[in-house]
């Protein structure tokens, strides 16, 4: 008999039309088209996909709703979008386009109490805090959020001021494994999903099945990738991939 | 053709996506006017009970689709939230649920292990109670996020219930109306398998 198992989620970087993937958050490598690629992904079953815009926020542009609505056209799985959301009338476009989240990051700094509004408004589950974590060495390695570097948060203060806001899951990025498939951070995950009640998505780094393993054993409640189910082969050529249902049976 | 009650919570428009896309007719309910032509019905809900709730009894919608369900006997379905408040009443809210399907909703913190992360996400292999709800295999999964789940009176009214031991109801049936905790409109092709079946339902008198 076959049981729940965690989540295993594609993540999606588009910039502009353009699906890209990234390195250590930089260094953007187009990939293709995004609609297409979500096409491709809903064949494929998915367990569920996230779309992260990776210029709305930077460019103060905001979410792309025409490109979402593609994308939403295309996918017959849970989605959920992250990039320059900013107030509760957007969180509600997002989601009538048939997204089920919205994930948040840059408003949990500047606009806290958005953020507890949308997950009152909207429930818990739709709201997803995002933190991305970077290693810093100062003498010692320590661990620092990337969002709130000068602040010098730490990565367990982070997630549980997220928590605390009110947000349903948190989405926990480590920027120096982001497109390098040398595995999850296993000691952030460790860190961030004990100090936490609500699930934790481990992101960054997975290359393989027993990565993903990996990162769930960790303390994760689902784990993403980019690199991994864009690329094959040392050379990362393009090519989307997803592992058969068999194939994560590991992820009980 | 098949009405996809529309009263602001929820996604309708999924639901009315996938209808298009396993190509089987259907329409938004906005208004009483609406369900005219319809013979069926899908209702969804997302959010906290208190906020559904209210906000259909505010839509003036529930009048006319209990005539619809509860009279003229029209297959009913009711999709996460959409299926809660049809129960009696919920431990998430002081609102009353309209009792078309005698139950409680309960917090997960009842049954599941309490290692257990809140809300549950994630795909959960199901198995069939009470008779054949619709056509399944063993690979059959949906997509579950929830908090609160189902708790029917009557043992009879448990259609799926989800195949990892200590898990809640995944779907209720009761005369007309079924009822999933899960999406079936964001559950790939099973999600599709389910609304098929249920666009040619035939409940028995």
């Amino acid at each position: 008999m076959r049981t729940f198992r965690k989540r295993v989620i594609p993540t999606l970087l588009v910039d502009g039309r353009r699906l890209v993937k990234t390195r250590r958050f930089a260094d953007p490598t187009y990939i293709g088209d995004p609609v297409n690629t979500v096409r491709i992904f809903n064949e494929k079953q998915v367990d569920e996909l996230v779309v992260l815009d990776i210029g709305a926020s930077r460019g103060g542009r905001g979410p792309q709703l025409d490109l979402l609505a593609e994308m939403a056209e295309e996918a017959f799985m849970p989605l959920a979008y992250g990039g320059g959301v900013r107030s509760v009338s957007e969180v509600r476009a997002i989601l009538s386009l048939g997204f089920e989240k919205v994930i948040l990051n840059t408003a949990t700094h500047s606009d806290p109490s958005f953020v507890t509004e949308a997950a009152r408004t909207f429930g818990r589950s739709t709201v997803v805090g995002s933190m991305d974590v970077r290693r810093k060495s100062l003498g010692r390695q320590e661990l620092v959020s990337a969002a709130t570097n000068r602040l010098g948060s730490d990565p367990i203060a982070e997630a549980r001021r997220l928590e605390s806001l009110g947000v349903g899951e948190i989405l926990l990025q480590s920027v120096d494994r982001d497109g390098t498939l040398s595995g999850f951070d296993l000691e952030l995950i460790r860190l961030v999903a004990g100090a936490v009640k609500i699930p934790v998505v481990a992101a960054g780094g997975a290359a393989t099945v027993t990565d993903l393993v990996a990162g769930v054993k960790a303390g994760a409640s689902a784990a993403a990738a980019g690199a991994m189910f864009v690329f094959r082969g040392p050379h990362r050529a393009v090519l989307i991939s997803y592992p058969t249902d068999d194939d994560l049976s590991g992820l009980g | 053709m098949i009405g996809v009650v529309d009263y602001g919570c929820g996604n309708p428009g999924s639901v009315l996506s996938m209808l298009r896309r396993i190509q089987l007719p259907a329409r938004r309910v906005r208004e009483d006017a609406e369900f005219e032509g319809c013979d069926r019905f899908v209702l969804p809900g997302v959010g906290a009970f208190d906020d559904v709730v209210t906000r259909f009894r505010a839509s003036g919608l529930d009048a006319e689709l209990g005539r619809r369900v509860l009279e003229q006997r029209a297959p009913l379905l009711g999709i996460c939230v959409g299926m809660q408040m049809l129960a009696d009443a919920s431990e998430e809210g002081v609102e009353p649920g309209f009792g078309w399907v005698p139950g409680q909703v309960r917090h997960l913190s009842h049954i599941v292990p309490a290692e257990t992360r809140l809300p549950v996400m994630g795909w959960q292999y199901i198995e069939e109670r009470s008779g054949a709800l619709f056509p399944t295999d063993e690979d059959t999964r949906f997509y579950f996020v929830h908090s609160y789940y189902f708790e029917v009176d009557f043992d009879a009214d448990l259609a799926l219930v989800a195949s990892t031991p200590g898990f809640p109801p995944a779907a209720v049936r009761r005369g007309n109306i079924v009822g999933t905790q899960f999406h079936p409109e964001k559950s790939h092709r099973f999600g599709m398998a389910l609304l098929n079946w249920f666009g040619q339902w035939e409940p028995d008198a």
